[in-house]
């Protein structure tokens, strides 16, 4: 997606934004006085573009998992604000914050621990909306049903269970799940990281037809750069708890300005200009 | 530190609960240590209600076991009304009686159990496997009294060994070695049906948590550097597979006072069973109370003693 | 079939020679193989990249040169190392293979080591698997390798627990583990997945430059074919269970012969054919997935995702075939 057409969606107010966020987890030795507190995200401030890609990139153990179950409404923050739709919502009650839900929802990584196993494909994709109530009886077979052909796959399958489906397919199958509310805001924590190559294309198209169709938010949590720099609006660095960079995909990958995005970025060129260099017959 | 204070309090404060509980329970039940003499008409009553008041049984509950705290804290557990002694020196004596039959029967069964599940864990799905498993399900399904009563048929036909008690007539007289001698023999079939009775379970135990260690991936990559089998049970599966048998091995002392009371009661073997089920019959308040006390501290020392080990042996769960 | 002389790039005898490698899971017609006929050679100090995505068997390969398939697995075929015939060994051969001779560096390290013992320790296990040792000389020996893979604060590093150290840190230690007795090929199963790009490429160098110093075989497998250059001498490119083009690096980089590898090519970001293919904003991708139904079919097994397809896809399966000294492709319409 140009640019342009990135800039355009930019200036319309963001869709998520979130001031001073911090959360901290302390560990407790059985025996001895001490406790360990790590800060797993400190002081982080973004913002999420509508209807844009948003990349968080960052090695395990930058926060960005913290980070994301923040977001996704699944912890609380010991600091900082959450702002959404223009309304602050870090402080809200569970009650409260439960009309919220149905508009962000989350997939995970590792999609066979995420499905109940014991389900089918169609039960597991009806369930939220059996929950929200907002199907019942054949209703939510037919949806489900429709969804499953949405993100490409068979409705003959709806009454397998999720280890019957390749990687690809149980993802296929978990964001079937995620979107069955029509959320605004879908945060996908490191739902590539396990996937081939050409399954994450293929993926990462229906990802971007689904956007185009339903108008869709996209944070996506990742450690691969490259995955980054082909498909992302907006890009943010993470690196020990903190923000580090923040911009458009062409600002951080051209200009990167923190040392950390500067080794990540060359060491992402490097590889590629390696490849460039095979493809084009030399021995780098 | 902080955390043996905190258990330490826990201790205590079940220790207390159980004691109340104790005393409400046997005040619910009806009636009291000298209703028989009651019964007897050559008892006159005011000499029944003598002796009551002397005993203090004539006092409200809260009266009664305000009285019996103190002195528990000075150290001295009360009095037996049957046996006209000391709560505690009847306890002590008992106990270590039972202590003789249920530690010789863990330890034994315990040593039993971990090669026998060990190896059977290493041989599992095969024949050798699905024998032990069978053997273990027909062990669980007999019931502990059958097993004693088989066992005691035994050797009353065979007269091998003898057929009941601790020890035989004139035990003081006999030399040390003749001594052991007669104790061991009266062992025999107590400690065999207690460890018959507690040895399918620990196996199955052992087994099933040894098969789910040598599944873990640690355990397939030490055999892809070539390390071998016995060295993968013993030094990759087993320290993993501890976690849940250290638990299971503190259960087994939390019971080491309280699960021999069937086989102490029909091979007569003077242990604490017995003498609970005396005085729990005949209301002999203070021993009850004194039995069930000490039969909870060895549960919490027990389950304590699993945690202690758990935090030696497995470096996760210091920090936690 | 290719022969020998065709796979084998320099003159010397392979190190690892496999020849009509099949390998099938369960009985009966429907279940299809996860190896078939797989044939290739391994020279001495050769790095060879195995390119294939999940289901294209290069686990079960792995798996079939360790010896370490389930029993109920059905094994055919030959697989020569050091003149020696593995298919037939016992298993206490195997056990002097593995770790000693070759060796195996895992994908999660986090898994494959066992969380209870110390670091050091394990790695000293697999040095008293093979010779005798006493404590000191181990823990030497340790110290010295774990100098060599680069980890710094051996001293700490060595009395630690798994769970107290990064996972950079224990992929190093994972390749310690399989480098200690200095084997002779060293297959490494996807080992820098999941990791961030500047590790990744420091796990590379440390291979390379062990390849370098010791001369021992590599055989890298992955998913990626962006980690294989510059740094592997050959690639293999697998699917469904069987070779469909082997080559040297550089050429079949520059230009790949068999539709799969071209497609695989053309994910690649960067690489100078996406940026052709790259349209409306999606990336390309190779259509379709590989189902269990294809796996059964008497034609080539890539033909119902292949761009290249005529009619004799669907009914052969396609031979190899050398068009140039040192490929090979399994393909009717191979080629540009």
């Amino acid at each position: 997606m140009g640019i342009e057409a990135a800039a355009k969606r930019a200036v319309k107010a963001p869709l998520m934004t979130t001031r001073g966020l911090s959360k901290q987890y302390v560990q407790r030795s059985a025996f001895s006085r001490n406790k360990f507190v790590i800060d797993a995200v400190a002081e982080a401030d973004l913002e999420i573009a509508p209807e844009c890609l948003t990349t968080l990139v960052g090695e395990s153990g930058s926060g960005k998992s913290t980070l994301a179950t923040c977001l996704a409404l699944l912890e609380r923050p010991d600091r900082g604000e959450i702002w959404f739709e223009q309304k602050e919502i870090s402080r809200l009650s569970d009650r409260d914050l439960r009309p919220l839900r149905p508009r962000i929802q989350m997939v995970f990584q590792d999609s066979a621990g995420a499905l109940n196993p014991r389900f089918s494909a169609a039960q597991i994709i009806a369930e939220p909306l059996e929950v929200q109530g907002r199907e019942t009886g054949q209703g939510l077979r037919t949806r489900a049903c429709e969804l499953m052909e949405e993100v490409g796959l068979s409705p003959d399958w709806a009454d397998r269970r999720p280890l019957e489906f390749s990687g690809g397919q149980r993802q296929r199958l978990a964001i079937a799940r995620a979107i069955a509310l029509k959320p605004a805001l879908l945060i996908l924590d490191e739902s590539l990281s396990g996937l081939d190559l050409s399954t994450q294309a293929q993926i990462v198209n229906l990802l971007l037809d689904l956007r185009d169709k339903h108008a869709l938010t996209y944070l996506l949590i990742s450690h691969d750069l490259s995955l980054a720099e082909q498909v992302a609006d907006f890009v943010v660095v993470m690196h020990q708890g903190k923000i580090v960079e923040r911009g458009t995909r062409h600002d951080v990958f051209l200009r990167p300005r923190h040392p950390h995005t500067q080794q990540l970025v060359s060491a992402c060129h490097v590889v590629e200009a390696a490849f460039r260099t095979a493809q084009a017959g030399g021995q780098p | 530190m902080r955390y043996l204070k905190r258990r330490a309090i826990h201790g205590a404060l079940l220790l207390l609960g159980v004691s109340v509980l104790c005393f409400l329970f046997s005040d619910l039940a009806p009636g009291s240590f000298f209703d028989e003499m009651k019964l007897n008409p050559q008892i006159s009553p005011s000499t029944v209600s003598a002796l009551r008041s002397q005993y203090g049984l004539d006092q409200p509950l809260p009266v009664r076991y305000g009285r019996w705290m103190m002195s528990v804290i000075r150290g001295d557990w009360g009095y037996s009304f049957a046996y006209n002694t000391p709560v505690r020196s009847l306890l002590l004596a008992r106990a270590r009686n039972t202590l003789l039959l249920t530690v010789s029967a863990t330890l034994l069964s315990w040593l039993v159990a971990i090669p026998v599940g060990t190896w059977i864990a290493g041989r599992a799905g095969r024949w050798e496997d699905r024998i032990v498993l069978t053997g273990t399900s027909l062990f669980l399904a007999v019931p502990e009294l059958v097993l004693v009563l088989f066992l005691l048929y035994w050797v009353v036909r065979t007269h091998a060994l003898p057929a009941g008690g601790m020890t035989s007539a004139g035990f003081d007289g006999l030399t040390p070695k003749s001594k052991l001698w007669d104790l061991t023999a009266h062992l025999v079939v107590p400690v065999t049906t207690l460890v018959l009775v507690s040895l399918p379970i620990l196996i199955r135990h052992v087994r099933t948590s040894m098969v789910e260690a040598l599944r873990a991936p640690f355990v397939q990559a030490a055999r892809a550097f070539g390390i071998g089998r016995t060295r993968l049970l013993f030094r990759y599966a087993l320290p993993v597979a501890a976690n849940p048998l250290i638990s299971l091995f503190g259960l087994s002392i939390a019971g080491l006072l309280s699960g021999s009371l069937l086989v102490e009661a029909i091979m007569g073997w003077p242990g604490l069973g017995p003498l609970l089920l005396e005085a729990a019959v005949s209301r002999d308040i203070y021993v009850v109370v004194g039995a069930v006390m000490t039969s909870t501290l060895f549960m919490i020392l027990g389950s304590f003693l699993a945690d202690f080990i758990l935090v030696i042996v497995d470096p996760r769960v210091r920090l936690e | 079939m290719s022969t020998p002389s065709d796979t084998v790039p320099t003159g010397a005898s392979p190190l690892l020679s496999v020849r009509g490698l099949n390998v099938t899971y369960g009985r009966g017609r429907r279940s299809a193989p996860a190896l078939c006929a797989v044939n290739f050679d391994l020279a001495p100090g050769e790095i060879v990249g195995i390119l294939g995505e999940s289901g294209s068997g290069k686990s079960t390969l792995a798996l079939s040169l360790l010896g370490l398939l389930a029993d109920k697995a059905i094994i055919e075929g030959s697989i020569v190392f050091q003149g020696q015939e593995l298919l037939e060994a016992r298993e206490s051969c195997w056990q002097s293979i593995r770790g000693a001779r070759i060796s195996s560096i895992f994908q999660d390290p986090g898994l494959a080591l066992s969380p209870v013992m110390r670091v050091g320790d394990q790695i000293a296990e697999v040095i008293r698997a093979h010779r005798p040792s006493n404590r000191k000389a181990l823990k030497q020996e340790c110290e010295a390798i774990l100098r060599e893979v680069r980890l710094p604060e051996v001293e700490r590093v060595y009395n630690a627990y798994p769970h107290q150290l990064s996972g950079g840190q224990l992929h190093r230690i994972s390749i310690a583990q399989a480098l200690v007795c200095r084997p002779e090929l060293i297959i490494a199963d996807e080992p820098t997945r999941s990791l961030d790009v500047t590790v990744q490429m420091e796990i590379l160098d440390v291979l390379r430059s062990i390849n370098r110093k010791w001369g021992s075989a590599l055989i890298f497998i992955t998913h990626n074919p962006a980690l294989l250059a510059g740094f592997a001498d050959r690639v293999i490119v697998m699917y469904a269970g069987r070779i469909v083009e082997d080559g040297p690096a550089t050429r079949v980089f520059r230009r790949p012969l068999h539709p799969y590898t071209k497609g695989l090519l053309q994910l690649i970001p960067g690489g100078s054919q996406q940026e052709n293919v790259m349209q409306r904003g999606r990336l390309p991708a190779i259509p379709g997935s590989l189902t269990d139904a294809d796996r059964l079919t008497q034609g080539c097994i890539f033909e119902p995702r292949c761009s290249a397809r005529i009619a004799l896809c669907q009914e052969e399966s396609p031979t190899e075939i050398a068009p140039e000294r040192g490929r090979r492709v399994s393909c009717f319409n191979y080629g540009d």
